[in-house]
């Protein structure tokens, strides 16, 4: 067990799930994707994670249904492995041995017992495709190195490859070129576009390709935005294409429906586009769907699209061109200003989401839960063009509050700020705009923070500008004689020798705030708002500020630019000790006295986590990541570890989360989290209604027996726990019934019928 | 290479007629062309594409149909009602033939050639028998008479809209019973002839779509749009293990600004022509063998025949038009100024004078003396001759009267070097020597055309002392001629490709002719041999830029103080060869502009060759040097052609 114990980085959720097309089962009601090394399984009609299926040691590159039992899933990732899943019971059956890296999977019909894939040798962009020999045999591991040769030279992501007329051939693109590749001939034609630099033919780049699945036809996606649909492509010469422009930008992805009348496009404009009868005046559209199409899929029964958009969404389309269900993963495509926070009330993280929104992310069920319009105004994707970006955020008294900055520059002195203050609305269950105030500083804001502490009556909030000033927010009654309206007005300026104020941070309870100016930090009494002390060590501008926690609250640590750590005592008002540190991000946790801190060296980044009271790290894993880190945060957790080892005790109340440079949101954890974490395969969704507007979900039951345990404090009205979130229903949902939900079916009983009814729910999904 | 003063002329103002029909001619690889003011144009698709033969317009002869039948025979059909068949070799009307149905609209020869069908304004149809000389009269298809067997409906919902009207504007019957009609409303769509059923429906424009034309094979069409697209449709197989087969559109060509009018459909290349004059001889890339000149797109606007001649003495522009000539006087400047700047006119250019033509009918050819005092112009039925008198600013015109029975018509009319004697190239074949006098002429000697020969002349050169006369047909070839003993000198051995331009260099003697796949040889007429240069140049070949060029040359002449300099041009560029000079090879750069000033004398020698090509002037239409230092060129900007024409069916532009 001991052995088991060793902390590992872990990828956590949050993982892309436009990564490869999604798949569809057979009888539509389950899409299947790609997440990290996991292949996650919905059900489209819920957008529910049904199941997800780990084994994988490495990055899942693709998934195919098994052509010839459709119960079963195939799966390809980088660690060299070939899958079988039985996906309804979320099992592996089988596991083949390849040996390569591979890049992408192909199943077709008609090679029984092989499948496709994708590797790469030599050189490292030129890949090949082959077809693997899966051997029967009746054991869990199987070696398959039986690989033959079919095409070389083509790109790595399977949009740039298609089979056409039930494996008759192959169509692969590349940069300016289509090959096919003949497998009863075993011939290979290749056709080539001008790829010359005039302006006309510059964006002929071959960007997908799609087989039709009844005639001998291949629909290529151009960067340009053309499609061509390719005719008579067995005879060199005589090879022909039709062209269909609408796209203005690159065609991202194309597909066929599944009797192949209709052709399915896709790319930056957002909008799917219907070709019926490959005819280019005969077209319907799909617009607004929010972000880049990146694939397209369809199902096998045709009732289904989907759509997997850049901003890590799945969209499942009716046939009739009708959005019918969004799975929404977290979003990942525009810079982190904001960084990490926790919403204190859902303890979801809080980061940017799409351009101006601000997300609330569940790393329990890796989804998307909420997402907040801050900038307000449509969005215009267009190159070159200089958006409002929301740079800074913040909540406050336990989530009631939250502050967020929003700013837009277009020239070296236009710059427009905004501050908007949200206030949590209980009956709606979220934020609504409190307060909006336009330009609070002169200059950039460079930090934000509210004053937590228990004590204060007064909600108050501190910002920090470039401009040399912080401002005391704090709410005050709004000009209304029924005192029911409140909002924010600035309460106090403050400066210190026309410094650029770059950190602000308010103690533990409250009474002190610090704020540092440039290389100086000054601490104000947060009653009277009088400077009481400063503290300067001329080792570089402040970069981080904070003050320690519990036992620890007589410390303030500060991280220069130059790489040294400082930590003083406020009651000396002396230096206790420094160390030399390049510090990236520190994060104190709110449950205890520890602090993360992660450096960055060429090396990679390493993580410290140390006590303020003494300058020995309490902690240390070197080399966390290769990329820098831009941003952690420490999660409560629900239910406490217990790391017997000395070196892990940090992690038994809280788990540390860090987001490094290229968006991969990782953790250190014993086990992979995942599997922790997410519902299991005996999912059951239990309702109650106790009171007429209320009804209590749970979800995220691990096993039965805490289901059970569940039932039986429900009815005794114990205090529930934490794994049973509330949710108020909708006004107009009939308040005395009670939901049951189990994988895909939703019932409502009243309150009369509950037992029986949770009873019969538990029992169906237990399977008994 | 010296520097010329260049009189840029941009006053022709010259517009082609639009294309009207074009019809194709599989055995002689040759291409009928009617425009809308009824000339026929013959196109030679083996010899590069080159115009060999053209039929003047007539007013009321507005063509609606053409066709060929039984290999080499042409017929056309118009508005006049009447049917006129073309004799290829002397190059005029055989005979016209009315049909008695009113203005004919269609035409179609059966596959057999036997038969020929005419569709007529009263909605009969008829039936022409055609014998070895002539077509006769067989039936007459009333169109009450019979009951149809099918009546194919066709839609007139376009776009959700009903329109007014959906006019069929053509239909191609396939031996597989397959019927496809292109319509009004942008359709086109294929019909079972059998059970008079529609099988398939393609919307392809949203504007009409005016023409169709079905290949030999059947395996492929075109259709030709008011948009001035064209689209390609293919017989293809829906896969490669069935016969089933389909139609599918596969490319669309945007050659065109105005409507395609008629579209036709070689082996190897699809031909469209319309409102925009252009002709387009779009090459299917997977019909051709080899990648040479063929294999390119082509564009032809421009006759290939001279329609501007000058008088270099008083500085005089000949224009050419339809049914008129027009005489300028070139502007004068003097100003001076550096290499490559553009002077101020002291003098504008003057329009001295509008010569409308009499009758009916196009002029074919004109010529004006080089002293300018003379000019002759002819149609298809008469010849006109001229005297100019200047009185300081005036200009009186004299019609010279009586002339001679035998000049009736004249293909190609040429004044010589001191302007004492016309020669005139009749569509009989000979070739006609005038002495002109003061006020009057006198007929010298006629050549008659080799025995056993019909083929007419078309394109004259006499050398500058007057002794030699050099005629070309359209195939045979160049013919030189004593005009001192009237006799026939020699023939310079007949080439496979037409000569496109002729001309005889003074002192020397020699003739230099551009033949129509671009080859340049130069004969010596008193050696009665191709010169030493001729065979340096054959044996070496000349270089592949010069070769691939697409337009023919279509005037060559010589510089009076360097007898070492050809002066010719195509549309697109103007070139002195200069044969002191080593020849280029396929690794040299062709086209070098002028070296740059400042580099030394060696590296200009070393980059320099024959060929000094200036590609400043486009179209160019007519060259020629007035004196030692000036140069008239005359240009027709495609721009300004299309701004006279008819405005082009609005279409959306994404981004605007």
């Amino acid at each position: 067990m001991v052995e088991q114990e060793r902390v590992r980085v872990v990828r956590c959720g949050g993982s892309e799930l436009n990564f490869r097309r999604a798949v569809f089962s057979a009888d539509s009601k389950y899409i299947f994707c790609v997440s990290g090394d996991f292949v996650k399984v919905y059900s489209t009609a819920t957008e529910e994670c049904v199941h997800i299926l780990q084994g994988h040691r490495n990055l899942v590159t693709g998934i195919q249904l098994n052509p010839n039992n459709h119960l079963q899933l195939y799966s390809c990732s980088f660690d060299g492995t070939i899958k079988l899943w039985d996906y309804v019971d979320g099992i592996l059956i089988k596991t083949f041995i390849v040996g390569h890296k591979l890049h992408a999977l192909f199943t077709v019909a008609r090679a029984e017992d092989s499948v496709f894939v994708t590797i790469n040798k030599e050189k490292p962009d030129i890949f090949q495709l082959v077809s693997v020999k899966l051997p029967k045999s009746s054991s869990q591991e199987i070696e398959s190195k039986e690989l033959s040769f079919v095409l070389d030279y083509i790109n790595q992501s399977p949009k740039y490859i298609a089979f056409g007329n039930e494996g008759e051939y192959v169509a692969a693109v590349r940069d300016f070129y289509l090959s096919v590749y003949f497998f009863k001939k075993k011939t290979t034609s290749r056709f080539t576009l001008s790829s010359s630099r005039n302006k006309k033919h510059a964006k002929n780049n071959f960007t997908c390709v799609a087989c039709h699945p009844k005639e001998d036809c291949i629909a290529t996606g151009h960067k340009d935005g053309k499609i061509r649909l390719w005719r008579n492509f067995d005879d060199d010469k005589k090879y022909t294409y039709t062209c269909l422009h609408w796209h203005h930008d690159m065609v991202m992805d194309l597909a066929f429906s599944v009797t192949g009348t209709s052709l399915l496009s896709g790319g930056r404009e957002s909008v799917l586009v219907e070709w019926r009868d490959a005819a280019e005046k005969n077209k319907e559209f799909l617009p607004r769907l929010g972000a880049t199409i990146e694939h397209i899929s369809v199902s096998p029964a045709g009732d289904l699209f989907c759509t997997s958009h850049s901003d890590n969404k799945i969209i499942v389309i009716h046939r009739n061109l009708e959005a019918s269900a969004v799975i929404q993963g977290l979003v990942k495509d525009s810079n982190i200003f904001t960084g990490l926070m926790i919403d204190p009330r859902t303890k979801a993280l809080v980061l940017n989401g799409k351009p101006g929104h601000l997300q609330f992310y569940s790393l329990q069920s890796d989804k998307q839960l909420y997402n907040l319009d801050i900038v307000q105004q449509e969005y215009i994707n267009d190159y070159g063009l200089i958006q409002i970006e929301l740079t800074k955020a913040a909540f406050g008294c336990y989530g009631n509050w939250l502050a967020t900055v929003e700013q837009r520059q277009e020239k070296e002195t236009e710059l427009e700020l905004q501050m908007k203050l949200w206030m949590y609305n209980k009956k709606t269950q979220g934020f609504v705009l409190n307060t909006k105030v336009n330009m609070p500083h002169e200059d950039h804001i460079t930090a934000l923070c509210f004053c937590n502490a228990e004590k204060s009556e007064n909600p108050t909030l501190v910002t920090a500008s470039k401009d040399g000033h912080f401002k005391v927010w704090i709410l005050t009654d709004d000009s209304d004689i029924y005192k029911k309206a409140v909002g924010w007005t600035c309460d106090f300026v403050g400066s210190y020798h026309k410094y650029q104020a770059t950190n602000c941070c308010f103690s533990e309870d409250g009474s002190l705030l610090a704020v540092s100016f440039e290389e100086i930090v000054t601490i104000w009494d947060s009653e009277t708002w009088e400077l009481k002390c400063t503290f300067c060590q001329r080792a570089g501008k402040i970069r981080h500020l904070c003050f320690g926690r519990l036992t620890c609250s007589k410390y303030l640590l500060g991280a220069t630019e130059n790489g040294i750590l400082c930590c003083w005592n406020l009651l000396s008002c002396a230096l206790e000790w420094s160390a030399k540190l390049n510090v990236r991000v520190m994060e104190p946790d709110l449950n205890s006295e520890n602090i993360a801190a992660i450096s960055h060296s060429s090396m990679g980044s390493d993580l410290f986590v140390f006590k303020p009271s003494e300058p020995r790290p309490l902690y240390i894993q070197k080399n966390i990541s290769r990329e820098e880190v831009q941003w952690g945060v420490f999660v409560p957790r629900d239910v406490p570890e217990s790391f017997t080892s000395e070196a892990y005790q940090w992690l038994n109340r809280s788990q540390f989360y860090f987001l490094t440079k290229s968006q991969s949101l990782l953790t250190l954890s014993t086990k992979s989290p995942e599997e922790k974490l997410t519902p299991t395969s005996k999912q059951v969704f239990l309702g109650w209604s106790n009171c007429p507007d209320k009804i209590l979900v749970s979800s995220c039951l691990k096993d039965v027996g805490l289901a059970a345990s569940v039932l039986r404090s429900t009815l005794c009205e114990v205090e529930l726990p934490s794994a049973v979130t509330v949710k108020t229903l909708p006004p107009s949902s009939p308040p005395l019934h009670i939901a049951v939900q189990s994988r895909d079916a939703l019932l409502f009983c009243s309150p009369r019928n509950l037992l029986a009814a949770l009873c019969w729910g538990w029992e169906r999904d237990l399977g008994i | 290479m010296g520097e010329f003063k260049v009189h840029r002329v941009r006053f022709f103002n010259y517009v082609p007629s639009g294309i009207r029909c074009v019809a194709y001619n599989n055995q002689s690889n040759r291409l009928a062309v009617s425009r809308t003011d009824g000339t026929v144009e013959i196109y030679n698709l083996s010899a590069n594409y080159f115009q060999e033969k053209f039929f003047p317009g007539h007013e009321s002869r507005a063509t609606e149909a053409l066709c060929w039948a039984k290999g080499q025979r042409l017929f056309s059909a118009g508005l006049n009602g009447e049917i006129i068949e073309y004799d290829l070799q002397a190059l005029n009307i055989k005979y016209a033939m009315d049909a008695f149905g009113g203005p004919i609209w269609s035409m179609a020869a059966s596959p057999s050639g036997s038969q020929l069908l005419v569709g007529c304004e009263d909605g009969s149809v008829k039936l022409f028998q055609i014998t070895p000389g002539k077509i006769q009269f067989e039936r007459n298809f009333d169109r009450q008479k019979r009951s149809a067997i099918h009546k194919m409906l066709v839609d007139r919902q376009y776009m959700g809209v009903s329109k007014r009207k959906c006019i069929i504007w053509g239909v191609a019957f396939l031996s597989d019973g397959t019927v496809i009609s292109v319509d009004s409303a942008g359709k086109v769509q294929f019909w079972d002839s059998a059970t008079g059923t529609l099988v398939k429906n393609h919307l392809i424009a949203n504007a009409d779509v005016q023409s169709i034309a079905v290949s030999d094979q059947e395996d492929s069409f075109v259709v030709g749009t008011a948009e001035g697209t064209v689209f390609h449709f293919q017989l293809v197989s829906v896969t490669s293990n069935s016969s089933e087969k389909q139609w599918v559109r596969t490319k669309p060509f945007q050659h065109h600004t105005h409507d395609v009018r008629a579209v036709a459909h070689s082996p190897t290349a699809l031909i469209s022509g319309g409102t925009d004059t252009h002709l387009v001889i779009r090459p299917l890339m997977e019909k051709v063998e080899v990648k040479n000149y063929d294999a390119a797109l082509r564009k032809i606007t421009f006759p290939h025949r001279r329609l501007i001649s000058c008088s270099k003495k008083k500085q005089l522009l000949l224009f050419q038009f339809a049914h008129h000539l027009e005489l300028w006087q070139l502007g004068s400047t003097v100003a001076t100024g550096k290499n490559g700047d553009t002077l101020p006119l002291s003098k504008d250019a003057d329009h001295l004078l509008h010569l409308k033509t009499k009758g009916p009918e196009n002029i074919i050819c004109s010529c004006i003396s080089p002293c300018g005092s003379w000019i002759a112009y002819s149609t298809a039925s008469r010849f006109f001759l001229y005297r100019l008198s200047y009185e300081r600013d005036n200009i009186s015109l004299q019609r010279v009267s009586k002339m001679p029975a035998f000049l009736r018509s004249a293909l190609q009319i040429l004044f010589s070097e001191d302007s004492a004697k016309l020669f005139v190239a009749s569509n009989q074949g000979s070739l006609h020597i005038i002495r002109l006098l003061e006020g009057s002429f006198k007929h010298l000697h006629t050549f008659q055309p080799q025995s056993g020969t019909v083929e007419s002349m078309c394109l004259l050169a006499v050398s500058p002392d007057g002794n030699w006369l050099a005629a070309s047909g359209t195939s045979a070839g160049v013919h030189v001629y004593n005009v001192k003993n009237l006799k026939l000198h020699c023939t310079v051995p007949a080439y496979n490709f037409p000569v496109t331009a002729l001309a005889i260099a003074p002192s020397t003697n020699n003739l230099v002719i551009a033949h129509s796949d671009q080859q340049v040889f130069e004969y010596s007429i008193p050696d009665k041999q191709y010169t030493e240069w001729s065979r340096t140049i054959q044996k070496q070949g000349f270089h592949h830029l010069w070769l691939q060029r697409d337009t023919p040359i279509t005037h060559i002449s010589f510089h009076l103080k360097r007898p070492m300099h050809i002066l010719l041009h195509d549309a697109y560029m103007f070139c002195i060869i200069d044969k002191s000079l080593p020849l280029p090879n396929d690794k040299t750069l062709l086209y070098n502009p002028l070296p740059p000033k400042n580099e030394s004398d060696v590296i200009r020698r070393r980059t320099a060759h024959a060929f000094k090509i200036s590609k400043i002037y486009k179209p160019l239409l007519f060259m020629d040097l007035l004196d030692e230092r000036t140069l008239v060129a005359v240009e027709r900007p495609l721009d300004d052609i299309i701004a006279q024409l008819p405005p082009p069916i609005k279409k959306k532009k994404f981004g605007t």
